[in-house]
């Protein structure tokens, strides 16, 4: 059954990306750990949690329901996914090449989490790293369903754009919230920046990654 | 671009606080009249030292006439909120502006006995940029680095009104004005904020000819230094608020917002009340309404005097004002530290109630018409001034020249820079007599930073818990 193994392998990725963007701290957990603090009160974590999950939330369904729009052409798929590759690439290339952060994401109210998790998210490509193995689930899924009418085939990569953005955003506010949660309760502030490493090179590099990832497989298979 | 945060970033004041101490500060060395060139004067202040108390190295710039005064950090522990994207910089350059010649500097200093310019901002790159003249307090925060300015456009920086601009933070180009609508400010002098709360404060001294060839006497009596400070919606750039603190309180200088950013107050520093002489603190807060609120928490009374002993800007008046020129709140924001330059005095607060200031300790050297030596014997010029906290609130600095002409006018007979320390530990709040420094001949002495920051350059992004 090699097809269900791939399918696994890209779901285990989708979770993967998530738990890996969680535990980034230019994703925002801390800014959890910081509202709790500001408000002196427990409840405040989850919320602030909640609106940056919301905001990368949007971010990975913004890049992702495009691309869903886009794959009924059927006979275009090998290009579509060729090209959404290369797309990925490039942005990890400019990472590489432009190590700047962007200043616009400053100048966002420190309360107006949902908007900058969004913002951080989409400034950082966290929702291209997704179109790689979103297309590769499409394309496994459009096999196993036979040649179905463009519009359910559509609407079935809807439905998978929206799974793949609800698991990979759950996934990362665990981490986060994971990392958050310690440090508010039991590590203490001296172990935000001990966890803090800088992931900018490693993050690019995920992003040529798994955007290769996507050129081979729409090449050679899956 | 470091891997980790630099690791004199810290989340908390508390955390800042228990961070390992000082073993160099950053002194400013100007010359008064531009005969030679400034420069930073590195310090050893570790006591374990050999050449504990010296200055152990100089950063001397090339040009002259620049009148070095106020001076800050490249980074600082508010790069640790996520928000601002700038958890790797290092905090390894000092930024050091002339205040007469309005040229930059930018010095690397991470190795403090080998520290250089690193680079050099021309006025006129300032200028043509941003429109102000006569940078004068740095702060880093969520979009670079910020310069306040005292001197708009023109000849005498009186065309358009001054204001801040930004720097990036890791190329030092000045990118433009900071200021987006500026409500009613049309003067300047310091500002800071609170970064997760999201506002800053600004503050008033003069414009350029109101102070550069002196304090001008008419402008004095007649209120026409600045008495308001201006409170900002600070991501947005945009004044929301413009508090008076009256006419008669002349010259607000020193903005000290409270280190933790879960409170919504600070203080702000008065030169002179020209009803009675008094020196001024006013508290500041935000009220349950949102409004910003201030009130009078401190006097300082002026000194009678016999005009002979006087110098001439002062006889009329028969008296010694405080003239509180430095305020200094640390990390704890537990005690303030207020210099009175003219009565020669160095007081600390307890403002734990930051509406209830309680006078707890008193370091009396220089001042008008006293000149107290220090305790080890050695002369003070001028009074106690630029005033510096380490961070774990155990050691005050402070250097004695206010500012080249106005030392001119206020101390005539006086001339030289110093730079000494006093202990805050179980014996209260005194001088040590082991560190005393006295600046090379013709070079006076201004602002101090020290290594690793200190209590008026780190903003932090999480509480004290």
């Amino acid at each position: 059954m090699p097809e269900l193994t791939s399918m696994a392998a890209l779901w285990g990725a989708v979770i993967l990306s998530g738990l890996y963007h969680g535990i980034n701290p230019g994703m925002g957990w801390p800014l959890a750990v910081s509202a709790a603090l500001m408000e002196g009160k427990h409840k405040a974590m989850p919320k602030a949690l909640a609106m940056l999950a919301l905001g990368h939330f949007l971010a990975m369904i913004g890049i992702l329901l495009p691309f869903s729009l886009m794959i009924f052409l059927v006979e275009w798929e090998v290009e579509i996914r060729i090209g959404a590759g290369l797309l990925v690439v490039a942005m990890g290339v400019y990472l590489l090449i432009n190590r700047r952060h962007p200043r616009f994401l400053a100048r966002v109210h420190p309360a107006r989490l949902a908007l900058w998790s969004f913002l951080a998210a989409m400034a950082h490509g966290a929702g291209l790293m997704l179109v790689p193995i979103y297309l590769g689930i499409c394309a496994i899924g459009a096999e196993e369903t036979g040649h179905l009418a463009a519009q359910a085939l559509m609407a079935n990569n809807i439905v998978t754009a929206f799974t793949v953005a609800v698991v990979h955003t759950f996934a990362m506010t665990l981490a986060g919230g994971v990392i958050a949660v310690i440090i508010y309760l039991w590590l203490g502030l001296r172990f935000l920046s001990k966890t803090w490493f800088n992931l900018d090179i490693v993050w690019a590099l995920s992003l040529i990654l798994v955007g290769g990832f996507g050129i081979y497989a729409a090449s050679f298979g899956h | 671009m470091n891997l980790r945060p630099d690791p004199t970033f810290h989340a908390s004041p508390k955390l800042a606080m228990q961070a390992p101490v000082e073993n160099y500060a950053f002194t400013v060395m100007l010359s008064p009249d531009g005969s030679q060139s400034d420069g930073i004067a590195v310090v050893d202040v570790n006591p374990k030292s050999d050449t504990y108390g010296q200055i152990v190295h100089q950063v001397i710039v090339p040009n002259k006439g620049d009148e070095f005064h106020h001076f800050g950090w490249n980074a600082c522990s508010s790069s640790l909120s996520p928000l601002t994207g700038h958890a790797f910089l290092e905090r390894r350059y000092l930024i050091v502006p002339g205040i007469r010649s309005s040229r930059i500097y930018v010095i690397d200093v991470k190795e403090p006995l080998k520290a250089k310019i690193h680079k050099t901002i021309e006025p006129e790159e300032l200028f043509a940029k941003t429109g102000y003249s006569r940078p004068h307090t740095i702060h880093c925060g969520p979009e670079g680095i910020y310069v306040s300015t005292l001197g708009g456009g023109g000849e005498d920086g009186t065309d358009g009104p001054p204001g801040i601009f930004i720097m990036d933070c890791e190329t030092f180009e000045i990118i433009g004005q900071y200021e987006m609508d500026r409500g009613k400010q049309d003067k300047h002098y310091d500002f800071w904020w609170n970064l997760p709360q999201d506002y800053m404060v600004s503050s008033e001294w003069g414009l350029p000819p109101q102070f550069e060839n002196g304090v001008v006497p008419e402008d004095l009596l007649s209120n026409k230094y600045g008495h308001s400070i201006h409170f900002w919606d600070l991501r947005a750039r945009k004044n929301i608020q413009t508090m008076d603190f009256g006419e008669n309180y002349q010259m607000a200088l020193e903005i000290r917002p409270a280190h933790d950013p879960t409170k919504s107050y600070g203080f702000c520093g008065v030169v002179v009340d020209t009803t009675n002489l008094q020196g001024a603190i006013f508290t500041w807060w935000r009220d349950e309404d949102g409004v910003w609120q201030s009130k009078k928490t401190i006097t300082i009374d002026p000194r009678p005097e016999k005009p002979e002993n006087l110098p001439p800007l002062l006889q009329g008046f028969e008296a010694v004002p405080p003239l509180v020129t430095d305020i200094d709140l640390s990390l704890d924001d537990k005690y303030l530290y207020v210099a009175c330059w003219g009565l020669g005095e160095m007081h600390q607060y307890d403002v734990s109630d930051p509406m209830n200031p309680v006078l707890t300790g008193k370091v009396e050297l220089g001042g008008i018409a006293r000149s107290t030596k220090h305790v080890n014997g050695k002369d003070f010029a001028y009074g106690p001034q630029m005033v510096e906290i380490s961070r774990d609130g155990k050691r005050v600095y402070w250097t004695n020249s206010l500012y080249s002409t106005w030392d001119d006018q206020f101390y005539p007979d006086d001339e030289g820079g110093q730079m000494v320390m006093a202990n805050n530990d179980e014996n209260g709040f005194h001088l040590d007599p082991d560190f005393y420094i006295d600046f090379p001949k013709g070079l006076r002495s201004h602002q101090i930073r020290l290594e690793g920051g200190d209590c008026s350059t780190d903003s932090f992004c999480y509480p004290s818990v």
